[in-house]
């Protein structure tokens, strides 16, 4: 027997699916014909060793049969040119690819693509999954490089740099060139610094000490010049607008150093300081190299979010329906949504019944039935049946677009929050310039010689190193920790706030639910056992787009002759025997069955034949796994949890009680969800929301820290402070220790610096501490910041 | 102790060279992708540049066994 969980996607296989191919000289089981297929393409290609280099599972396959058209898209020139480069015959794009798991994937797509004729060069990004792509545009087309990535399971859409991406990438070739100067210079400098030190105790002549001063001076000079521009720069910033940062003592200490080092090579007096100088500066920078290197990170996942395609829509016009950009349609025209397809924009329907998905806006779960003459909501989704709608609002009639504008609203009035450090900060640079002044002036009183070199010891050995590290390490060390238990943070601010967390606020559906149907219980009054009724169901549902039909496991032996009623079921022959499955009254309407009992007043789907019904099939939204103990722990924490739903159903107060909340709030509005939100922010509470529906939007851009669901539409995403990945809500709980642990750092690596500088600064104070002493106190203090802070990795 | 007045000059245009060659580096893009071909050296997909003889034995053997069914 082979093993159970799918060669492709690792996914166990439900017990009634057998789909096998041999791969690789063996035989290998599928759990849907997505994955299989991919398996095939890839094997077919000769590309089986993915298989043996990959270190973590693909995605789960999805049937994409029907982006023909949106791919087809890609090949207008008006389109294309949007992020496209063209030279002569060839064409570059760079194309954003979704589904990459590991390294494996990326030599999957380059080999694959290689191999295509037409193709001239293939580079793919592990870290952005982006991928660059140049092609001949006579030998190929571009959508079928998209059908080409499709087809061994991922998913391409295009991308191009907006120019806050450009300009990230130009901050961060400069910073790395920076580092870079000061970097290579530390390290000469220091070289030197070493013959001056033993020159110093063993003698040396005075001719080879200049020589090797001014050397040092040529060295370090594009380092002050070059690598330190940002912190005088910022320094000049400060003190116009009198706010005081790192900067201001870190430019003093760096200028009045260099300095007098320059002037003690020209009079071959005194003593020179060029070696921590350039460590200094070497050191600072890369704290904020780092820093910097989070801050692009997060924002690059909200980059890519924001689309740059037009969904495209089926607007009839001349005759025909023909393939529109979303953005284009007009109130009055006509539309074809078939089955699957989102609802472009507020219409109303003319000709077709479809159910259709409203979760997303309403958080509804269970489909809503949609005839002629119905108003549908743009944003939501038609299930099972195409329909021919009338567009009867556009642009910011929608209510789409009410959602987005409440949003932008809403957004104004996130609680701010004071970050840490830099109060700290502005407060201890203050204390160190006072107190460098007044050392100055007491030293000029007592020995004027040494006034000048006690100061600068006296800035060098407080420098604010460990101080500026503390923070951007911690936080660095703690995001990447959290990105493995699958939560991707956008904005940094949470770390810093997430302890402080009173109240936690959940969507339902989607959120705390799988936003999935399931099969939750299954009565068969017939005598049939469980697993045969199943799987009589499952064939009959097998084509099926239908949330209920998807709720059935998938199998390689569909019924023939199906045929579906829009909003109430479908039928079909097995074996000869023609079965019926759907809503009570639709088994009533089609079978000589005239009344149907169902177990009890929940959602029951019927299976029946001609004469009597088979079984009854419980569908329901399934919480997720862990929701149960991810609430449990939440509530242990004494944190106040609540449910903000749009549903109106009786299903929102049983899973509420299932879940111990106590606070349950159902069907709001996104306003009536801000309203409820904006009540608890007048309390004074500090917020937690997570959501993944349009309807949510709003309360996730107002909250004081708001996840998003990964299935969440790309809006809610970019809105949100963290984007839930894996879907596992005990991350949630992960995120709140990972975030107290890195609070406690963050206090320790401040209190470290403070009690170092308390220690070290009356010692520079009365002259204990050369400057080079001083510069490997400082740079002993940032180590231990920086060690302390990378312990939060192994969380 | 005079080479020193020779080699130290020296050193710097030696270093000179580097700096302008890290700086074409960063600018032409190379220390973009971090991550990426540190994984891509380690994948063994020379099969077909190898002789015959020398293949790994997993192939051969599983080849065999297809012979004998």
């Amino acid at each position: 027997m082979q093993d159970t969980s799918c060669y492709h996607c690792g996914e166990p296989v439900p017990a009634n699916v057998d789909i096998s191919s041999e791969i690789d000289q063996e035989s290998r089981s599928f759990c849907c014909i997505g994955c299989q297929a991919v398996a095939l393409t890839i094997s077919g290609a000769g590309l089986e060793n993915y298989y043996q280099f990959r270190t973590a599972n693909a995605e789960q396959a999805t049937d994409l049969s029907d982006q023909q058209e949106k791919y087809a898209l890609y090949d207008e020139p008006s389109v294309q040119q949007k992020f496209c480069s063209y030279e002569d015959d060839t064409a570059a794009a760079t194309l954003l690819i979704k589904g990459i798991t590991c390294a494996a994937c990326v030599w999957l797509i380059e080999k694959h693509l290689e191999k295509i004729e037409g193709i001239e060069d293939v580079r793919v990004n592990l870290s952005t999954h982006r991928a660059s792509i140049t092609w001949n545009t006579n030998a190929l087309k571009l959508s079928d490089i998209f059908f080409a990535i499709d087809a061994i399971g991922y998913h391409a859409e295009p991308w191009k740099a907006n120019r806050a991406a450009q300009q990230q990438q130009k901050e961060s070739h400069t910073a790395l060139i920076r580092l870079g100067i000061a970097g290579i210079g530390m390290m000469q400098v220091m070289m030197m610094a070493n013959a001056l030190y033993f020159g110093y105790y063993t003698g040396i002549d005075k001719s080879y000490e200049a020589f090797i001063r001014w050397a040092s001076l040529f060295l370090s000079t594009p380092v002050v010049l070059y690598s330190a521009y940002p912190f005088f720069n910022a320094a000049i910033r400060d003190l116009k607008t009198k706010h005081l940062t790192m900067d201001v003592p870190v430019s003093i200490a760096i200028a009045l150093a260099y300095s007098s080092s320059i002037w003690a090579t020209f009079n071959g007096t005194g003593e020179v300081y060029f070696d921590s100088v350039c460590m200094f500066t070497f050191f600072l920078l890369l704290g904020r190299y780092f820093e910097m290197k989070v801050r692009h990170q997060n924002s690059q996942v909200s980059n890519d979010l924001i689309g740059l395609m037009p969904n495209s829509t089926l607007v009839y016009s001349e005759g025909e329906y023909r393939v529109t950009p979303t953005e284009q349609i007009k109130v009055g025209d006509k539309v074809l949504v078939k089955a699957g397809h989102t609802i472009p924009s507020d219409a109303k329907v003319i000709n077709g019944t479809a159910d259709v998905d409203e979760s997303a806006l309403t958080g509804e779960y269970l489909p809503v039935r949609k005839t002629e003459g119905d108003s549908v909501m743009g944003g939501t989704v038609c299930l099972d049946h195409p329909i021919e709608i009338e567009i009867t609002t556009v642009g910011h009639q929608n209510t789409l677009s009410l959602v987005v504008e409440l949003m932008n609203k809403a957004e104004s009035s996130k609680p701010r929050i004071a970050r840490i450090a830099d109060t700290i900060a502005s407060r201890f640079v203050a204390a160190v310039l006072i107190t460098a002044i007044t050392v100055w002036g007491s030293w000029m009183l007592i020995d004027p010689d040494k006034a000048f070199w006690i100061a600068l010891s006296v800035l060098v050995v407080t420098c604010p190193c460990a101080l500026s590290l503390a923070t951007p390490t911690a936080i660095t060390a703690a995001t990447s920790s959290l990105k493995r238990s699958g939560l991707v943070i956008t904005s940094t601010h949470v770390l810093e706030s997430l302890p402080t967390t009173t109240d936690v606020l959940f969507d339902k559906t989607g959120t705390l639910t799988e936003g999935k149907l399931s099969i939750a219980e299954i009565v068969t009054p017939s005598g049939l056992t469980h697993e045969e009724a199943l799987a009589l169901a499952a064939q009959l549902e097998a084509a099926s787009e239908h949330p209920i039909g998807r709720a059935f496991p998938s199998t390689t032996q569909p019924a023939q002759q199906v045929e579906v009623t829009p909003g109430g079921g479908l039928s079909g022959d097995i074996e000869g025997q023609t079965l019926f499955i759907g809503h009570s009254a639709f088994i009533e309407d089609k079978t000589q069955v005239t009344q149907v009992t169902l177990p009890d007043q929940d959602n029951w789907v019927v299976l029946a034949n001609n004469h009597e019904v088979l079984a009854f099939f419980k569908v329901e939204d399934t919480l997720r796994a862990d929701a149960q103990q991810a609430l449990h722990t939440l509530h242990q924490q004494q944190l106040d949890v609540h449910m903000l739903t749009g549903d109106r159903s009786q299903n929102a107060q049983l899973i509420a009680n299932e879940l111990d909340i106590k606070h349950v709030h159902s069907g709001l509005t996104p306003q009536g969800k801000l309203d409820h939100l904006a009540e608890l922010h007048t309390q004074h509470k500090r917020t937690l929301m997570i959501g993944d529906g349009i309807n949510d939007i709003p309360v996730l851009a107002s909250a004081g820290i708001s996840i998003a669901m990964n299935e969440a539409t790309d809006l809610a995403k970019t809105k949100s402070d963290m984007i839930l990945m894996n879907g596992q809500l005990s991350a949630i709980n992960k995120a709140f220790d990972i975030a107290r642990q890195c609070r406690k750092i963050i206090k320790q690596n401040l209190s470290w610096a403070l009690v170092y500088n308390l220690i070290a600064l009356p010692l520079a104070a009365t002259g204990y501490i050369p400057p080079w002493a001083a510069a490997i106190g400082m740079s002993a203090s940032s180590l231990v910041v920086v060690l302390n802070a990378l312990r939060l990795r192994k969380i | 102790m005079d080479s020193i007045l020779f080699l130290i000059p020296v050193s710097i245009i030696f270093l000179t060279i580097a700096v302008i060659a890290l700086i074409w580096n960063i600018k032409s893009g190379q220390f973009d992708d971090m991550e990426t071909p540190a994984h891509k050296i380690l994948f063994d997909d020379d099969e077909e540049l190898m002789p015959d003889d020398a293949k790994p034995l997993k192939n051969t053997t599983s080849s065999e066994n297809k012979d004998k069914q």
